[in-house]
């Protein structure tokens, strides 16, 4: 990919290289370094294609190696090796089971393992584990470590690693190790263009021989492809194909750095989805949920598609025309996810499925169109979790345990920035990540903060699904903290009501003097005065109702006493109720925005009065008659004339005073 | 209403012992937050169904212009030129926009954000509408108030809250310039009527503010601006004249222009286009009789006034109409447009400018429409009419002439029922207010009676011949609650009609379709925003995609990429060339295609889904269009004995016209419904008439996936050797 002119040559020769394959290592070296010598003499005439040129390179550099270098590490050697290449998806993987024998008489506790510069590229990820036989139950198993180390006199076209093993290894000792390398971007698509009808050629380079600085007993490799439909593949004297797998091997002893190039050109209709960003967000509320939010640029990385897209063949016949092309993707999330939405920047996408169990709960997410070689897309997809599963505590700080990379299965991510969201006013932040990630702070405002969340970004460029493993960010956080937002919320409100009242309540007007404000404020006054002798007209009334219940009473005990008395007690009640009047009604008739409602005002007063009275005799003439034991209907007789003038004058008293209300 | 409402809450309330006015007041302002909630959620009907998104076509654009705005800051968005849109042209957006909806959702993004609330602009705008609609009934309780009573506000702010034909241009994700518009409209007459009944000038200074945010938001200012002087002179001929008058609306005018004039997109046209001479011919008037009453106050002689008033009048009218034919013929002042021409006379557009009649919203109204937005206040409106008559003053004379004049435009264009909403609301709740209060009163007085009858068991004889002289109009209290359960059953009727037209017709973006699967699940057809993202993401960020007008705005605002023409309809040559492209044969489209530097063609087609509104059944008009430019397209060309038909009987233009191919290419080999012919269009159900179209220069890029946006790309030209 980085050799952009020597693509079109690759294009010609592709078939060519795959025809010519060497058995001979030793004869290759030197062939490799005729061509190699040929590049700078014929440039126009070329045959090789650029992976091979870089191969050639890297032999001139072990040829020489081979001369100069004393193999100085060879006191270690491989005594069998075991790779599997598995090339199912578009993340290659390379799995190696390594027995090591020391036979030198210093006790040894590193392992190098060597790759070729341009594998160590694209190499996402490599893990070293002691090998377990197979039968066994399976410990937990703990990675050896592993380290990029530049030993002195190596050839610079190699890329080293050491394994660092958990003893030393005496002499004579041996040790078996696994080792699981990850690549991405290795497969490359040939021819780079298709159509819709075309199938997706892919073409993989490596070694037929375990490529490491020390000399290797006995070897084999399997090539392990998606189906049996190879295109070409490059035969050794020892090559054998079993439906979908290319075994080369075994060869024995071989020594130290022996190459010997094959390629596999196989077809490859696996989604090639590529993120070429992936931004993480995790934020983390302590009201009980740790939101994920997941920015995707996503493209289709293998073969660009060239001419006419037709929905109508693609509809008809999907698998084969467009069978390049991936129209989904499956995302495993976390158990007891919830409110998972996937969108983009103009809105939400609709063709999503979701399906949860208690172990997991996995999203299908369709993008807008189908996905063909070279396209793009970008969405966002969204969950909550809840904070018991991620959450913890441990001496006084809290931590968050959350995986790093993306959920989605068989997904390259080029470049990954997670940022962790911490809550606002969190302290004594740490992180530990079991890989290495560029580190740095941000803050980040969000809904209700003052001075922003404190934002830990982790990026690391080049992650397969290998890296979604827990990481841990260590922060303090006082739990009063959270009671901030909400207190906000309630002061505000409780502000804005403050100041309606006060609002209400204040005299904000600006001129005191002009003549709408001095009547505005006459009138409060009536109104005020008004609502007083409202009141005491309310009073009078309530107190004749006082005295009517009396009279009932009388009828139902014949109490006369106790009659009497509510009628004295009553009375001296009525007359301090109209001394209260006197005034009220005098600062009205001395009011001039008054005159309105005055007359109304006085008429009720007026009828309250005679009222009063007519409740006075009529109360008088049910006593006399009681005291004068006269029969209860005489009385009643007596008094139906006052009690139809009663509740007429009542009636009309009611009316005033709703009257006087509505003005 | 509120009265009913109120009869069992004031037991409670007395409980809280309340005095009256505090009752009433209460009442009031929570009947106000209720109403003013619920205009909010029943526009939420879009969200709930759909997703919080912008609709139809104008909204994308101001949402395009909003999020510029908020991103670049004002003065940027003032001097924005816009080179993604009438490729090769470009579109100076700062002057050519109405600033007020985007300004406005921006300054209220600032406040949430200011007050920490971290919302996108998206929702911000979403939700604008209903916000508006919402002060909306506000203003429509105070302008109830101040033309009639308050019970009169509140049944107004009720009717315009659940109003459809509001609702239509209001709901959530509407971004559109009605949607704040029609708040400022009513906010300025409220202002106005309030100044012209106070006479004061702090009134018509806020009315002159009113008409300014008015102008900054929408077109339909010009409404405003002859309207009101209209109401003058009606007031000035009825001798209504006063002095309030004479502030009220000289304050408001004047301020009103100069404030008018600081939208660069109105700039000077408030003393230079036709549309706006009759304020300006008001204003002079009212300057004329001013005078003219000042003199007869200091000249005590009649004859000597008569003649004095004949010599001014004359001198007066002779002055104006030369200024005005002056001003005309040096084309200082611009005569009308055509928009305006064609409200006065509806088959104006028809006859002379196609473009404007090819908008569906530009259409007359269907009495089904007016039926549909109005319901029961088609028929209280007469009846409210009849209640202002009743009680004739400066505001019902007022609203009156709105109502009258709004209805006579609603009746023009369909779009203009949104002006007519306000008017037809508050005479309606004069007509529902002033009659609930008639029954209300009889039905109290009597209830009162009864009362006081009952407390005391013992009958009387005066108490009974008071009774008899109550039943003095027979079923009178029968006929007062038969009346108000008549009018609560009509009310209830309106409350459930509006809500079901908000949920079933005015909720639908119309950018996502919806329809009922075979076994009434809901389908979603996004293909729309499909087809947008894919340009979006897998064209050169340079390309320039040619399609039909209508789809200019979503193409720039969510496929971000840059178009020919847009829905800013100001080119009408630059319409008709991509018209006149999509009418003509490929080997001759192909060459305008080039010369506009086209690399990709979009078109909508409805075929396969059913969907109506495509570009087959909008083609006619790119060919009028199109024609009324370049008269090598003609229209009779495309049709069969004046019909329009895609099938074998179609004129062989029409089958082989660009846009017919574009259409229909390769779906002569598709299948699209079960027991018909392949190639069976099931927008127009026939068999298509050309089912081997062959592309030369053009290459399908993508279609969606159920064939509603097609695009296609312009192949390199061929090398020559």
């Amino acid at each position: 990919m980085q050799w952009p002119v020597l693509m079109v040559q690759a294009r010609l020769s592709w078939r060519l290289l795959l025809t010519v394959p060497d058995p001979d290592p030793v004869h290759n070296y030197l062939i490799t370094l005729t061509t190699y010598k040929k590049r700078f003499t014929r440039e126009s005439q070329t045959v090789e294609i650029c992976p091979r040129m870089e191969s050639s390179r890297f032999y001139f550099f072990l040829f020489a190696l081979a001369i100069f270098a004393s193999p100085a590490l060879s006191d270690l050697l491989l005594s069998k090796v075991d790779r599997r290449i598995y090339l199912t998806s578009h993340i290659v993987r390379i799995s190696s089971t390594l027995k090591v024998e020391n036979a030198g008489p210093e006790t040894v506790s590193e392992v190098l393992l060597a790759f070729p510069e341009q594998q160590a590229k694209n190499m996402a990820y490599l893990m070293a584990t002691p090998h377990e036989g197979k039968g066994k139950v399976k410990n937990p198993v703990v990675a050896l470590p592993v380290e990029v180390v530049n030993p002195k006199d190596m050839p610079p076209a190699l890329t080293f690693f050491s394994v660092s093993l958990p003893k030393g290894l005496a002499e004579g000792g041996s040790f078996t190790f696994d080792v699981l390398a990850v690549f991405t971007h290795a497969l490359r698509p040939i021819p780079e263009q298709i159509t819709q009808a075309d199938i997706q050629l892919v073409l993989f380079q490596d070694s037929a021989y375990y490529l490491s600085p020390y000399a290797v007993k006995a070897q084999s490799l399997t090539v392990k492809l998606p189906d049996s439909r190879i295109e070409s593949y490059t035969k050794l004297e020892s090559t054998k194909i079993h439906g979908s797998e290319i075994k080369y091997g075994p060869y024995e002893n071989l020594p130290a750095f022996s190459y010997s190039p094959i390629a596999v050109h196989f077809e490859s209709n696996q989604p090639f989805a590529v993120a070429q960003e992936l931004v993480r967000e995790i934020e983390i509320s302590h009201w009980g949920n740790v939101q994920v939010t997941e920015h995707y640029k996503l493209v289709h990385g293998g073969a660009q598609s060239k001419g006419e897209f037709s929905r109508l063949d693609f509809q008809a016949r999907p698998n084969v025309r467009g069978a390049s092309a991936f129209r989904y993707l499956v995302a495993n999330l976390p158990p007891r996810a919830h409110s998972v939405y996937y969108r983009d920047e103009i809105g939400n996408i609709s063709t999503s499925h979701l399906r949860g169990d208690s172990k997991k709960t996995e999203l299908l997410i369709e993008p807008r169109y189908p996905m063909f070689g070279g396209w793009r897309t970008a969405f966002t997809i969204g969950y909550g979790l809840p904070l018991q599963d991620f959450l913890y505590e441990s001496e006084g700080k809290r931590f968050l345990n959350i995986t790093y990379s993306s959920p989605m299965v068989e997904l390259v991510i080029d470049t990954l920035i997670v940022k962790v969201v911490l809550p606002e006013g969190s302290s004594d932040i740490s992180v530990a990540a079991p890989f290495h990630v560029e580190q740095w702070q941000e803050t980040k405002i969000s809904h209700l903060d003052i001075d922003g969340r404190p934002v830990i970004v982790l990026k690391k460029t080049n992650v397969v699904p290998e890296h979604n493993q827990y990481f841990q960010v260590y922060y303090r956080f006082n739990k009063l903290s959270m009671l901030r937002e909400p207190l906000m919320l309630i002061s505000g409100f409780f502000f804005f009501f403050v100041a309606c009242i006060v609002y209400m309540h204040a005299d904000i007007s600006i001129s005191k003097s002009s003549a709408s404000y001095l009547a505005k404020q006459q009138w409060e006054e009536v109104q005020a005065v008004i609502q007083q002798v409202q009141n005491i007209v309310s009073r009078c009334l309530a107190i004749h109702d006082k005295l009517e219940a009396s009279l009932r009473d009388l009828y139902r005990t014949g109490d006369i006493q106790a009659c009497k008395a509510a009628r004295k007690a009553a009375d001296g009640v009525l007359k301090e109720l109209s001394k209260e009047l006197k005034p009220l009604l005098t600062t009205l008739q001395s009011s001039p925005s008054a005159a309105q409602i005055l007359p109304k005002v006085e008429e009720l007063v007026a009828k309250e009065r005679e009222l009063q009275e007519k409740v006075m005799v009529k109360h008088s003439t049910v006593v006399d008659g009681y005291e004068k034991k006269s029969g209860a209907r005489d009385i009643e007789n007596r008094v139906a004339l006052q009690q139809q003038k009663l509740t007429a004058l009542r009636q009309e008293v009611d009316d005033l005073l709703e009257l006087i209300d509505e003005i | 209403m509120a009265a009913v409402a109120n009869m069992p809450v004031s037991d409670l309330l007395k409980s809280f012992k309340l005095k009256t006015k505090q009752q009433e007041l209460l009442i009031r302002v929570s009947i106000l937050c209720l109403v003013y909630i619920l205009a909010f959620i029943t526009r939420l009907f879009s969200v709930l169904r759909y997703e919080s998104m912008i609709h139809e076509f104008d909204p994308y654009f101001n949402y395009r212009t909003t999020l510029y705005l908020t991103q670049n800051g004002f003065y940027d968005f003032w001097n924005w030129f816009d080179y993604e849109s009438w490729y090769p042209l470009g579109r100076i957006v700062g002057g050519t926009l109405y600033p007020g909806l985007m300004v406005t959702a921006a300054l209220i993004y600032r406040i949430l954000h200011f007050l920490r609330f971290a919302v996108h602009i998206r929702e911000v705008c979403v939700l604008t509408a209903p916000f508006f609609a919402s002060n909306t009934t506000l203003v429509a309780y105070f302008f109830g108030k101040e033309i009639w009573d308050t019970g009169a506000g509140l049944v107004a702010a009720i009717l315009i809250a659940v109003c459809p034909g509001y609702i239509s241009r209001s709901v959530a994700g509407s971004y559109d310039n009605e949607g704040v518009a029609i708040f400022a409209l009513l906010f300025t007459f409220y202002l106005f009527v309030k100044a012209i009944n106070t006479g004061s000038l702090a009134w018509s200074l806020a009315s002159a503010f009113g008409y300014f945010y008015m102008v900054s938001a929408w077109g339909g200012y010009v409404f405003i601006i002859n309207l009101i002087p209209l109401y003058v002179l009606v007031l000035l001929i009825t001798g209504r004249y006063s002095m309030r008058l004479y502030v009220a609306y000289n304050c408001m005018y004047v301020l009103g222009m100069l404030l008018a004039m600081q939208i660069r997109f109105v700039g000077f046209q408030h003393v230079q286009s036709g549309e706006h001479m009759a304020a300006m011919g008001v204003f002079f008037l009212m300057q004329v009789f001013y005078f003219l009453d000042w003199v007869k106050h200091m000249l005590s002689d009649t004859k000597l006034f008569q003649a004095f008033l004949r010599i001014t009048v004359t001198c007066a009218v002779a002055v104006g109409s030369i200024a005005l034919g002056l001003g005309m013929l040096s084309g200082y002042i611009s005569p009308w447009t055509g928009r305006f021409y064609s409200l006065l006379d509806p088959t104006y557009a028809k006859d002379h400018i196609p473009i404007i009649a090819s908008v569906s919203e530009h259409q007359p109204t269907a009495w089904s429409s007016f039926m549909f937005d109005f319901h029961i206040l088609l028929f209280l409106f007469p009846a409210g009419l009849y209640f202002c008559f009743k009680r004739l003053s400066d505001a019902t004379i007022f609203i009156v002439m709105y109502g009258l004049t709004s209805m006579y435009f609603a009746g023009v264009m369909v779009r203009l029922i949104l002006v007519a909403t306000p008017a037809v609301c508050l005479i309606s709740a004069i007509a529902v207010s002033a009659t609930v209060k008639n029954l209300t009163v009889l039905l109290r007085s009597k209830n009162k009676g009864v009362q006081t009858g009952s407390t005391k068991g013992s009958s009387s004889s005066k108490a009974s011949s008071k009774a008899l002289l109550d039943q003095s109009q027979p079923f009178q209290k029968n006929g007062a609650i038969a009346l108000l359960f008549g009018a609560f059953y009509l009310l209830s009727k309106y409350a459930t009609h509006c809500t079901w037209v908000t949920s079933e017709a005015y909720s639908s973006p119309s950018i996502v379709l919806a329809a009922r699967g075979a076994h009434g699940s809901r389908v979603i057809f996004d293909d729309y925003r499909e087809a947008y993202f894919w340009l979006r993401q897998n064209t050169p960020p340079d390309a320039k995609v040619m399609s039909w007008w209508d789809y200019g705005y979503q193409i720039t605002a969510m496929g971000n990429r840059t178009v020919i023409v847009d829905n800013n309809t100001w080119n009408n040559t630059h319409i008709a060339t991509v018209g006149r492209a999509m009418s003509s044969y490929e080997d001759e489209a192909i060459e305008i295609m080039r010369s506009l530097d086209v690399d990709y063609v979009l078109v909508v087609f409805g075929g396969v889904t059913g969907y109506s509104s495509d570009d087959i059944n909008k083609f006619l008009w790119m060919v009028r269009i199109g024609g009324g430019v370049f008269p090598v397209i003609k229209e009779p060309d495309y049709l069969v004995n004046g019909e329009y038909r895609v099938d074998k009987g179609a004129a062989p233009k029409m089958l082989n016209c660009l846009m017919y191919k574009l259409c229909y290419y390769r779906f002569g080999e598709m299948l699209t419904e079960y027991g018909k012919p392949p190639g069976y269009d099931r927008a127009r159900g026939v068999e298509i008439g050309n089912k081997d179209i062959k592309l030369e220069h053009l290459e399908e890029a993508f279609t969606t996936s159920n064939w509603i946006v097609r695009i296609y790309k312009v192949k390199p030209p061929n090398n020559r050797w």
